[in-house]
C-alpha cells in the first residue's frame, strides 16, 4: 500500500516556544489517522504545516509524493483542509459561500453552483442553504466548513479538531459524514483530544505530547499499551496506598494514587469490579465509591509519560486564538 | 469527469491577468453581499452622505461668507470628497477582519490568485464609492445645487473623485494590514482623515487659515481634489495671481497627487498583503 502523507522530523518553533519537536508520521492510502493529544500538543501546527499554510524550520513533508514546503501550489491541488475554527464567511449564506469557493477554484460559475448545491444535499444543509451562516448552530457551520474544503474532489482531507465544540448529536452526525467519505476511498488525517473520537474512526493512532509522537498504533494497540479500561476507587486517604497494594494483583498496568482516589487499569470489564470490591474487603478497606471506565485521552497520558495531559496555560490560548496573523 | 480536470481546462484556456480578475471580481462581489447586509454599511453610505449634505447645507449655509457665491454650491464639492475620502477607512477595517478570520486560510488552500483578496476589497470600496456619490449627487440637487460647468467637465469630476476614493483605499489597506485587530483598524483607519479633511478647503476657503497651517492647507492632495471639483462643476473660483500652483493647477495638482499616492501606496500595501498571507 502506498503512502498517502508522510513528515519526517518536522520542527516548529514560536519563539520559546517548540510547538514541533521533530514529528514524524506515515498515513496510509485511504486509511483514517487520528493524531491525538491534549491542547497545545502541536496538532494545528502539524496540520497546518502539512496543508502548505506553515513553513517549519526544519523537517520535510510530502502528500501523494508531492512535497509540501518545496511545491506547495501542487500540494494544494491534492488536499482538502477543514480548519479548528471553520473558515467560512459568516456574513454570507451556505450556498453563497460554496459558489464562491467554487469560482476561486475556477469552475465555471454553472458547474460551481451545481457543486454547491450537490455538496449541500450531501451534509443535510440544503434546508439552511439560503441563510447566512451567522445563524447556523455550530455542527452546521462544521459541515459547511467540511464541504467547502470537498470543492476541489480532494483525495486527502486534513480535519482538525472536527467534533471539538459540538454536541452529541452534532457529533454523531460529523462521525457518520467523516466514516462516509472514508469509505469513498478519501485518506483522512483528523486531530482530536478525545481517544473515543480516535478509537471509533481511525485505523491508525498517534498520541502527540509537545510536538512530538510519543506512542503509535491501532486502537487496540493502545488500550493494550494503556491496559484497557479503569477502576476509579475512592477510599480514606490514609488507606490510599493500601488500596493500591491490594488492587495491583488485579490490574493490567501500573495502579495510581492520588489523594483518596485511586486508580486501577484493569481488563476484563464488569467482573474485575467485583474482584476490586472483594480484593479491598479483604484488606479491611472501607470502599466510599467506585467505578469502571473507559480509558480516556488522559489515562493515555499518565501511562505513557507519567504526568497528566497538561492544561493549557492561559497565555498559550491567547497567543493561539491569534494564529490567523503571523 | 472530476472537477479537477474540468478546473485545469477551463483555466488554461486565460492567462495569469484574466484570473487575477477573474478572482478580485469573485471577492468584490463577496464583500458587496456583505455590504448589502451590514446595516452599518448601509448607513455610512445611503444616510450619512444624506445627512451631510443637508446639515452643512443648512446649518453652515448662511454662516460662513465666501464670497458672492452661494456657500451650498461651495460646500457640496467638500463634502463629496470628504465622504470618498473614508471610502479609506472600509478598507482599512475590512481587510483587516479578513486577515483576522479564518476565511484567509480557506482562500490560500484554494489555486486562486490570493492578490484578488486586496483588490477585490478595493473593487467593491470602488462600487461602494459609486452608490454613495449618487446619493449625495442626488441630495445637493434637491437643495439647490447645481452642475454648471458643463457635461464632460462634470464627467470628468466624478470620474477624478472615484480614482481619489481608488487612491484613499490603497492607504486604508496599507493600514488595515499594518495593525493587529479590528478595532485598532477602525480607529487608525479614521483617524488620519480627520485633520487631514478639515485642514483643507473643503468648508472654508484657505486664506482664512493662519499662515503656518495654510501652507498644509494649500498642498493638502483634498484641497487639490476639491478646487478641482469645484471648477469642473461650474462654481467660480478666483484665484490670487500670489496663490501657490496647486491652487493656480488644481486639476494637474490633484492628478499627480493620485498618481503619487497610489504608486507608492498600491505596492506597500501589496507588500503587506503577501508578508501576511505567506507562511
Ligand atoms: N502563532 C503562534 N505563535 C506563538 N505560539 C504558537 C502559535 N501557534 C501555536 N503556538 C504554540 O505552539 C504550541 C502548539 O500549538 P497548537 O499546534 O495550536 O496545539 P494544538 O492544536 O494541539 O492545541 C502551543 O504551545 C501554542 O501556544
Ligand atoms: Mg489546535
Amino acid at each position: 500500500m502506498s503512502i498517502a502523507i508522510e513528515a519526517n522530523n518536522l520542527v516548529k518553533k514560536y519563539g520559546e516556544v517548540t510547538a514541533l519537536d521533530g514529528l514524524s508520521l506515515q498515513v496510509e492510502e485511504g486509511t483514517v489517522f487520528g493524531l491525538l493529544g491534549p491542547n497545545g500538543a502541536g496538532k494545528t501546527t502539524a496540520v497546518r504545516v502539512l496543508t502548505t499554510l506553515l513553513t517549519p524550520d526544519s523537517g520535510s513533508a510530502t502528500v501523494a509524493g508531492v512535497d509540501v514546503i518545496n511545491d506547495p501550489e501542487h500540494a494544494r491541488e491534492i488536499m482538502g483542509l477543514s480548519g479548528q475554527n471553520a473558515s467560512v464567511d459568516e456574513n454570507l449564506t451556505g450556498i453563497e459561500n460554496l459558489v464562491m469557493l467554487g469560482r476561486l477554484f475556477r469552475l465555471p460559475k454553472k458547474e460551481a453552483v451545481m457543486k454547491a448545491n450537490d455538496l449541500l444535499e450531501r451534509f443535510t444543509l440544503t434546508d439552511a442553504s439560503k441563510r447566512i451562516v451567522k445563524t447556523y448552530s455550530g455542527g452546521m457551520r462544521r459541515r459547511l466548513d467540511l464541504a467547502a474544503s470537498l470543492i476541489a474532489n480532494p483525495n486527502i482531507l486534513f480535519l482538525d479538531e472536527p467534533t471539538t465544540g459540538l454536541d452529541p448529536r452534532s457529533r454523531l452526525m460529523m462521525w457518520d459524514v467523516i466514516q462516509n467519505l472514508v469509505n469513498e476511498g478519501t485518506t483522512v488525517l483528523l486531530t482530536t483530544q478525545y481517544l473515543e473520537e480516535a478509537d471509533q474512526l481511525a485505523n491508525k493512532i498517534a498520541v502527540i505530547d509537545k510536538g512530538k509522537v510519543i506512542a503509535q498504533g491501532t486502537a487496540d494497540e493502545l488500550k493494550t499499551q494503556v491496559g484497557g479500561e479503569r477502576i476509579d476507587v475512592v477510599v480514606a486517604q490514609a488507606q490510599a496506598s493500601q488500596a493500591a497494594v491490594a488492587l495491583q494483583s488485579m490490574a493490567s498496568g501500573k495502579v495510581v494514587v492520588e489523594g483518596e482516589h485511586v486508580q486501577a487499569p484493569v481488563s476484563g470489564g464488569g467482573v474485575k469490579v467485583v474482584e476490586a470490591v472483594r480484593a479491598l474487603d479483604m484488606a479491611k478497606i472501607e470502599i466510599k465509591e467506585i467505578q469502571l471506565r473507559r480509558p480516556t485521552l488522559d489515562d493515555v497520558f499518565l501511562s505513557l509519560t507519567g504526568h497528566h495531559a497538561e492544561e493549557i496555560k492561559v497565555e498559550d490560548e491567547t497567543v493561539a486564538t491569534k494564529k490567523g496573523r503571523k | 469527469m472530476n472537477s479537477r480536470s474540468m478546473t485545469e481546462q477551463y483555466a488554461s484556456k486565460h492567462g495569469k491577468i484574466y484570473w487575477l480578475f477573474h478572482d478580485s471580481s469573485v471577492i468584490a462581489w463577496r464583500n458587496l453581499l456583505r455590504f448589502r447586509r451590514n446595516p452599518e454599511v448601509l448607513f455610512f453610505d445611503v444616510v450619512q452622505p444624506i445627512i451631510f449634505i443637508l446639515l452643512f447645507a443648512f446649518v453652515f449655509g448662511g454662516a460662513i461668507d465666501v464670497g458672492d457665491s452661494s456657500y451650498r454650491s461651495f460646500l457640496i464639492p467638500g463634502i463629496f470628497v470628504q465622504t470618498i475620502a473614508f471610502a479609506g477607512a472600509s478598507a482599512a477595517i475590512g481587510l483587516n477582519a479578513d486577515m483576522n478570520s479564518g476565511i484567509i486560510d480557506r482562500f490560500k488552500s484554494l489555486p486562486m490568485n490570493t492578490t484578488g483578496v486586496l483588490l477585490g476589497q478595493n473593487l467593491a470600496d470602488l462600487v461602494r464609492s459609486v452608490i454613495t456619490l449618487f446619493i449625495m449627487s442626488l441630495t445637493g440637487l434637491a437643495i439647490g445645487w447645481r452642475i454648471s460647468g458643463g457635461f464632460a467637465n462634470a464627467v470628468f469630476a466624478y470620474l477624478l473623485l472615484l480614482a481619489f476614493g481608488f487612491s484613499m483605499a490603497w492607504i486604508g489597506s496599507t493600514i488595515g494590514l499594518s495593525v493587529s485587530s479590528p478595532q485598532v483598524a477602525s480607529t487608525a483607519g479614521f483617524a488620519w482623515l480627520f485633520p487631514l479633511t478639515f485642514l483643507s478647503n473643503a468648508f472654508v476657503p484657505t486664506e482664512t487659515l493662519p499662515t503656518w497651517l495654510r501652507f498644509f492647507a494649500e498642498w493638502n492632495p483634498i484641497t487639490s481634489i476639491v478646487a478641482a471639483t469645484r471648477y469642473l462643476f461650474g462654481y467660480p473660483i478666483q484665484i490670487a495671481p500670489d496663490a501657490p500652483f496647486s491652487l493656480q493647477h488644481p486639476i494637474i495638482t490633484t492628478i499627480i497627487w493620485l498618481v503619487v499616492i497610489t504608486a507608492i501606496f498600491m505596492p506597500l500595501a501589496g507588500k503587506k498583503f503577501r508578508k501576511a498571507t505567506s507562511r
